[in-house]
């Protein structure tokens, strides 16, 4: 009766192993880890492009002044922070990384509308590929983000569903942080388009 | 009656709820839908005339199988909503074209009544088809022709370019062993987890059974359940006998070989490991999963990820 009973527990213990999600666990977080390197790979990608774009505008003599240094500004802080594997597990220091990437994405965007003013600019070949690989690397950023958001929600969602919540509790696997826009208000409100001339 | 009047009010809320959901679902379901991976070339703007789809076709057909490369033309339409980037993005993730195991698949989209095109590159072209060299195709090959109503010409020199630049980069050539190994994929079914599954729950079940039935007719029953198990995950009827016999065969000698010492964890978990059953067993039941299909139509390899690359342009 008694080894009947233990057999009894083995078979649950047995079944729990898959039951718990704990493998899934384990999947799930190298999973994000490795999308969340793949947006470190393209916003490195984008940094490294900066400074031939801001070479190239510079070589237009009377190219506004204020929106170059705001570009290097923004890289300069951008790449200056530290980010490692454990950013993920913290919302704090997510949150500014993503604050100092999205300053230079505001601030490029804005180089690349002032360019358009500039003939030579227009012109130039060089100028223009760059355009071209920023393009590219901002697509490629957006798509890893997405991914990144995708695996991020498959953990959260396995890290708060019961009962692989009690499996998260014991070893400490907490929920991941995931991309939001900063000024959510604002771009939800419809732009307003004015033809007037000012 | 308050309860009856309350769940008229309730009722009237969730009907507004629901018809609110539905309003909102038929919304997001105004993207462009992506049209079924069925050739090289699919044409739904109905441009290009039968001759012309059959010598691209046969072009990219030829190149495939060469090279092993897949090249897809698309054209559409309109992709709007979306931005042609989104569009090609979305099928791009939907079609998976490249090799399973290279992963080297190329998009080329043109959306006429948008006047765009985009040359979408998968990650592993990433290197022969840079941005740049995309948008020099789409600049120098695509939109001339484009602009003058030649979209057979265009599309004819984007894909020699394409294939010039795809043929520079050493990629593996297709051969029998990477088209087989590209064949036996699992089918979404992990070895891994059934086999540890049933190296734990085949000899606990066993010793179970055994113990409730006597041992031949638990013996009996576990392999019918290791039967049905492999049936129900793989449905494969040969792959399900297969390991039903082996679960039978394996819970007789597992009841007669630990009769003696009930009880002990020790000694009985030193009787089970010598099994080789999850090894032996499953390992060689990889070969029975694939079975792909590959008669000469299109299929997508399913390998190609893309991640964004590729360059835009309009006409």
């Amino acid at each position: 009766m008694k080894t009947r009973f233990l057999n009894l527990l083995l078979i649950c213990f047995a079944l729990s192993l898959s039951g718990c999600g704990y493998n899934q666990f384990q999947s799930l977080d190298e999973q994000t880890k490795s999308a969340w390197a793949e947006v470190l790979n393209q916003y490195q990608r984008r940094a490294d492009l900066v400074p031939n774009i801001v070479a190239t505008v510079k070589g237009e003599a009377a190219f506004e002044q204020d929106t170059l240094t705001k570009v290097v500004e923004a890289r300069a802080k951008a790449t200056s922070m530290q980010v490692t594997p454990e950013t993920l597990n913290n919302p704090e220091a997510f949150k500014k990384f993503q604050a100092a990437q999205g300053e230079l994405s505001g601030a490029l965007s804005r180089l690349l509308v002032v360019s358009e003013n500039y003939p030579n600019l227009k012109a130039n070949q060089g100028f223009q590929d760059l355009r071209v690989q920023l393009e590219g690397t901002e697509n490629r950023i957006t798509v890893a983000r997405n991914r990144y958001i995708k695996t991020v929600q498959d953990y959260n969602i396995l890290a708060r569903t019961f009962p692989n919540n009690l499996t998260a509790m014991i070893f400490s696997y907490g929920v991941k942080p995931s991309f939001t826009v900063e000024n959510e208000a604002q771009i939800s409100k419809p732009p307003a388009v004015s033809f007037e001339k000012k | 009656m308050p309860i009856a009047q309350w769940i008229h009010a309730r009722a009237a809320h969730l009907l507004i709820a629901f018809i609110t959901c539905v309003a909102f679902n038929t919304h997001a379901q105004d993207l462009q839908t992506i049209p079924p991976l069925t050739a090289w070339v699919i044409d739904t703007s109905s441009t290009l005339d039968a001759a012309q789809t059959q010598s691209l076709e046969a072009k990219l057909a030829a190149f495939e199988k060469a090279r092993g490369t897949q090249i897809v033309i698309l054209m559409v339409p309109t992709t709007l909503p979306e931005d042609i980037t989104d569009y090609a993005q979305r099928v791009g993730d939907a079609w998976k074209i490249g090799r399973k195991d290279v992963g080297d698949g190329l998009l080329l989209i043109v959306a006429k009544n948008d006047r765009k095109v985009r040359i979408a590159t998968s990650k592993a072209l990433e290197g022969a088809v840079p941005d740049l060299a995309a948008k020099q195709i789409i600049s120098g090959a695509i939109t001339p022709r484009f602009k003058q109503g030649d979209f057979a010409g265009g599309l004819n020199a984007a894909a020699d370019q394409l294939m010039a630049r795809v043929t520079g980069e050493n990629l593996a050539l297709p051969d029998a062993e990477s088209r087989s190994t590209s064949q036996t994929g699992n089918g979404g079914f992990q070895w891994m987890d059934m086999a540890v599954f049933l190296f734990f729950a085949v000899p606990i079940g066993a010793r179970l059974l055994s113990g409730v039935l006597g041992r031949k007719l638990g013996a009996v029953a576990v392999g019918g359940g290791v039967g049905v198990l492999a049936w129900v995950f793989t449905s494969s009827l040969l792959l399900a006998g297969a390991a039903g016999v082996i679960g039978l065969l394996f819970a007789l000698f597992a009841s007669l070989g630990s009769l003696s010492n009930v009880g002990r964890g020790a000694g009985r978990g030193g009787g089970f490991g010598g099994g080789g059953f999850g090894g032996g067993g499953f390992g060689g039941g990889g070969g029975f999963g694939g079975g792909g299909s590959s008669g000469g139509g299109f299929s997508s390899g399913g390998g190609g990820n893309f991640g964004g690359g590729g360059a835009s342009g309009d006409w």
